[in-house]
């Protein structure tokens, strides 16, 4: 059984559901138990239109809960106010219900495990092994988040920005656990772009696309991180990335830059050059002054200073780099690069130390230590 | 959305404000004190930012290898060992600041007199294991 196409199905029975009357953790409840039944049932008996299998499974589900809650009475009325069934354009739920899984109201862990949940369709366990806690701990935040929302009308707008913000944050967390969230984040950005027509949908799609294609070549048989001038090009998957080019110069041809389309455009510069040398890094410097004009994260001047030392030399990238705070992540490690471009291959040694010192991840700490003692062995 | 380890020392942190050890309290402040933790612990539960949490012995025994063939070298424990862990708590939270609010709360857990103990708790991040997508390195960092 194709369990994507079933995930796939969940946003649009969600939302029937709720516009049928029931309460958002109720119907969610309710299609997590008709979810279960289906990965149970149809392996032997697959049905016809699995949507509206899910649809009459998850709301007799909805029904046989209200029945037995206290507000009896007042639920059961629903029944007869039902819409009568038939089809129904499932765009505007899903849509609705991106909105709602990512409202401001929630924290940022809230919003991606709400979302991955009632949106992604994954169950409670998968989201708990893939973000490392206890299954009970990611159940009550599914719970709180469910709570919090639970008073925000179904059919107000919502804001594109924090629906993009949530989807690169589960795209961001990578790959522990049995579900790839990296695959599982541009699945639901692919469907949002179906569902809404907004140039940074498109980059975003883009922007993950582009680096989800340069996935395998990132890190070494041994776990260890392989920087991108020493990646084999052969590992990377051109036609990944030629489709991430396709949005991003659709989205861009719209006119309405904005800063998922801008880091797209420097994540495929990368992708296109076919060897290090070929990297076109004055274009990457004009694409970071853009990006720099779009967002005030001091990270991406940071970039922007590398950026400059491979377009106009080392001493050009440090000048850029005295402009900005030491204290930012990643800055010892900036400058222990372009020290040792420079030439000043102590300072270099130095700096890659005390950048590895500062590191938030294990294959970014190895790498830099091995950068360090590479300098102190030569 | 970045897990914090939450270390608690016997010995080795610098001084809490209300100094008094553990055995000098009366049964009802050491009572107190555990149901503080635990109902912090269960709190966090439902907050959805718990991850673990466990207490250790203080009586701990070094080990290292001998050598091919030959049984590892036990010493210790070492009365002159400064630095003494009694327990961790692992929270899985949404920034550096609310990892601190938390351990400032879990600091003013009520030691002697009923006070707030304001002990020294020591907070570590995580390292994660896998880098951030975006942070390709395409230089030494």
């Amino acid at each position: 059984m194709d369990e994507t196409l079933l995930r796939s199905l969940i946003p649009g029975v969600l939302g029937i559901l709720v516009r049928r009357g029931a309460d958002f953790a109720a119907a969610e409840d309710a299609v997590q138990d008709a979810l279960v039944e289906a990965l149970r049932v149809w392996p032997a008996d697959p049905p016809r239109d699995p949507k509206g299998w899910l649809v009459t499974a998850a709301w007799r589900k909805f029904l046989d809960a209200s029945r037995a809650d206290a507000a009896r009475r007042r639920r059961e009325d629903l029944v007869d106010d039902q819409p009568a069934p038939g089809p129904v354009s499932g765009v505007d739920d899903t849509l609705r219900l991106y909105f709602l899984c990512a409202h401001p109201s929630l924290t940022p862990s809230s919003a991606v495990a709400l979302t991955l949940r009632a949106v992604g369709g994954l169950t409670t366990r998968q989201i708990a092994d893939a973000y490392l806690v206890p299954e009970a701990t990611m159940a009550q935040r599914i719970s709180r988040a469910k709570r919090t929302v639970g008073a925000v009308r179904f059919d107000q707008p919502g804001d594109v920005g924090t629906v993009l913000r949530v989807l690169y944050l589960v795209f961001n967390e990578g790959y522990s656990g049995d579900v790839d969230l990296a695959a599982e984040a541009i699945r639901l950005t692919r469907q949002l772009a179906a569902a809404v027509d907004h140039p940074e949908v498109a980059g975003l799609l883009a922007l993950m696309l582009l680096h989800h294609a340069r996935r395998d070549a990132r890190t070494g048989a041994d776990g260890s991180l392989v920087p991108l001038a020493e990646q084999d090009r052969g590992r990377w998957d051109t036609e990944m990335i030629g489709s991430g080019v396709a949005i991003l110069q659709a989205a861009l041809a719209r006119d309405r830059l904005g800063e998922f389309q801008a880091q797209a455009a420097i994540a495929a510069l990368h992708a296109d050059a076919r060897t290090v040398a070929e990297t076109d890094w004055v274009q990457i410097v004009e694409w970071y002054d853009e990006l720099a004009k779009l967002t005030d994260s001091p990270v991406v001047l940071l970039n922007r200073a590398v950026a400059v030392g491979e377009a106009d030399g080392a001493r050009a990238g440090l000048a850029e780099l005295g402009r900005l705070d030491a204290a930012l992540p990643r800055y010892a490690a900036v400058a222990a690069y372009l020290h040792e471009r420079d030439g000043d291959l102590d300072t270099a040694a130095r700096l890659y130390a005390e950048a590895a010192h500062k590191a938030t991840t294990i294959a970014e700490r190895d790498h830099l230590t091995r950068q360090a003692a590479r300098l102190n062995n030569r | 959305m970045a897990k914090y380890l939450l270390l608690k020392h016997y010995r080795g942190a610098p001084s809490a404000v209300n100094d008094v050890p553990m055995e000098k309290w009366t049964p009802e402040e050491i009572s107190a004190h555990i149901q503080y933790m635990n109902d912090f612990a269960a709190r966090l539960e439902k907050t959805g930012e718990y991850v673990d949490g466990q207490a250790l012995a203080p009586e701990g025994t070094w080990v290292r290898f001998d050598g091919e063939g030959r049984p590892p070298v036990t010493d210790g424990p070492f009365a002159e060992t400064k630095d003494l862990i009694a327990g961790w708590m692992v929270l899985d939270v949404d920034s550096y600041e609310r990892a601190v609010e938390l351990a400032g709360e879990l600091s003013a857990a009520p030691g002697a007199g009923g006070k707030p103990i304001h002990e020294w708790l020591e907070l570590r991040p995580f390292l994660t294991a896998t880098p951030n997508a975006t942070d390709e390195c395409h230089n030494g960092g």
